[in-house]
């Protein structure tokens, strides 16, 4: 399979704090690489790092090479806003913009130039439908998305996300905190996107992991332990710290 | 071993105090709005909003010092809006905190603490008289913008800074530019503070006294443009009241300032509310 991404000897430090040391991996198109590990790993950092919203935190320092199809992305110069067109993100606490539910879609899409009322309307239908929420919103579209339960607004950030019709979509502990039955609905729609969507998913639930990833990278301190496909991590995992930490075994 | 008091009683006292001063404060407010209502308002006519004054304003309206204070307000306001709010982002959104964050901030601490009757020395010594304006309404405006500045900023800053940073993570993820961020999240939620501080300006405009004799002068006629002099309501009021040419015409005045400046926070307080419930 055609790697998306390719990380090369990435390190990463906040204010001379390091957080990741010399990370290789890599993620193949169209498949879901599950990205797992304690608390303060660097997963979050990681997955910062391959949209540039790093950027934002002054102080700190990169090393190494992450490409997209083949660019490095850690290139100065690089036009971040065109990049982060194409890797989206998704939080891990839904943070739905002060706007009604077809505006929180149209907003990223209507600032790429995207004016056309009619396709507005279209790409905020099949997003919806995409992040199954469709059903749930469709007769109040107009209304303020901070009414959504907290599970329905994740949702949002999913639908609101693929409406900028990425390449790359880009999850952190997305169903953090969540029902099981939003739960339910965000590993669907994962497993429905890979078909044309390459997915990195951090997640703290092992179970997750297990279900919905094809790869699996596990990160430990910041660095990465094991990397491979999920059915191998999972069954014959080569070293004892990721059995440890699969097994629940691991403080 | 000293009597302690009651710790229920104690509470009862305090709120007790507590709720007089404020009673108080709200009932000196009153008093004032009462007061100068009781002897303005039988002044007000349509006649006396309408004409201009006549001899001194011993008799005639107020409508030339009405006209007035509207041309000063929008002066001040198209120099001090722009110049304020984006000063505000730039500290805000555009820098991060450093040594001249520092000074900039500092600076309009500074400028703040300025009395006006300096600021209206400065502005008669610099644009009346150095850059050639004279006395009049744009002269005043700008030195009515300087003063405005340090309060515009500040609400700004402020209400900016009120704005959730992850709204502005989320903005950005999605390939947004820093300025469209700006413009279509940042500003709007920031809205409610940007008008607070504009509203406070049109207000310090309103009642600004001597800034305006020293810049825009005292002049009765109409002033028909941004170049002529004029007189604000509130110098108006001043100097019938101080020479004592006519007290009812300057309490008549005095009601239409107080009564527009109750005017102008009560629609800022509904609009900024309004627009809330709209995008909550
Ligand atoms: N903005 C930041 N500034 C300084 N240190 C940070 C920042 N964000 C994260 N860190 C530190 O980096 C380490 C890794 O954090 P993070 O990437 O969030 O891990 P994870 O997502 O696996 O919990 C932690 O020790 C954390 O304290
Ligand atoms: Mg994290």
């Amino acid at each position: 399979m055609a790697a998306k991404i390719v990380v090369k000897d990435l390190s990463f430090s906040y204010n001379h704090q390091r957080v990741l040391s010399a990370v290789n991996l890599m993620v193949e198109a169209d498949s879901i690489l599950g990205i797992m590990g304690p608390a303060k790993s660097g997963k979050t950092t990681l997955l910062r790092i391959f949209n540039r919203l790093c950027d934002l935190i002054p102080h700190v320092r990169i090393e190494g090479e992450v490409f997209l199809d083949g660019e490095n992305i850690l290139r100065p110069g690089l036009n971040v806003d065109r990049l982060r067109k194409r890797v989206g993100m998704v939080f891990d606490k839904p943070v739905p913009l002060p706007r009604s539910i077809f505006e929180n879609l149209a907003y990223g899409p209507r600032l790429h130039g995207i004016k056309d009322k009619k396709r507005l309307e279209e790409l905020v239908e099949r997003s919806l439908r995409l992040a199954q929420l469709w059903d749930e919103v469709k007769d109040r579209l107009n209304e303020s998305a901070m009414k959504l339960s907290g599970g329905q607004q994740q949702r949002l950030c999913i639908a609101r996300t693929l409406a900028m019709e990425p390449e790359v979509i880009l999850l952190d502990e997305p169903t953090y905190g969540l029902d099981p039955i939003s739960t339910l609905k965000i590993e669907q729609t994962l497993q429905s996107l890979k078909e044309s969507y390459t997915i990195v998913l951090v997640s703290n639930n092992t179970w997750q992991v297990a279900r919905t990833t094809d790869n699996v990278a596990f990160l430990l301190m910041g660095e990465l332990i094991e990397y491979g496909s999920t059915h191998e991590i999972f069954t014959v995992p080569k070293d004892k710290r990721t059995d440890d930490y699969i097994s629940g075994r691991f403080g | 071993m000293a009597k302690r008091i009651n710790p229920l009683m104690l509470q009862r006292i305090v709120k007790a105090q507590l709720w007089s001063l404020t009673g108080f404060t709200i009932g000196i407010l009153f008093f004032i709005i009462f007061f100068i209502s009781i002897k303005g308002l039988p002044q007000i006519t349509l006649e006396f909003l309408t004409s201009n004054p006549v001899d001194m304003g011993r008799s005639g309206g107020i409508f030339s010092t009405i006209v007035c204070t509207l041309y000063l307000i929008f002066v001040s306001l198209m120099i001090a809006m722009p110049l304020g709010v984006g000063a505000a982002i730039y500290l805000t959104e555009y820098t991060r905190e450093s040594r001249l964050t520092h000074i900039i901030r500092f600076g309009t601490e500074c400028l703040a603490g300025i009395p006006s009757i300096i600021m209206g020395l400065f502005g008669f010594a610099f644009f009346v008289m150095a850059l050639g304006l004279g006395w009049s309404i744009l002269s005043g405006g700008m030195t009515m913008s300087i003063m405005l500045l340090p309060t515009i900023i500040r609400t700004t800053e402020e209400s900016i800074k009120a704005v959730p940073y992850e709204l502005r993570e989320v903005s950005f993820s999605l390939g947004v530019t820093r300025w469209q961020t700006v413009t279509k999240v940042v500003l709007p939620s920031a809205l409610p503070g940007i008008v607070t501080g504009i509203v406070l300006g049109i207000a310090r405009c309103i009642e600004e006294t001597a800034v305006i004799i020293f810049t825009v002068g005292s002049s009765l006629r109409l002033p028909e443009s941004f170049f002529d002099s004029g007189r604000t309501m509130a110098v108006h009021f001043y100097i019938l009241a101080r020479e004592g040419i006519s007290m009812p015409n300057a309490y008549g005045t005095a009601a239409i300032l107080i009564l527009s400046i109750l005017f102008i926070n009560l629609s800022a307080y509904y609009l900024a509310r309004q627009f809330l419930k709209k995008i909550c």
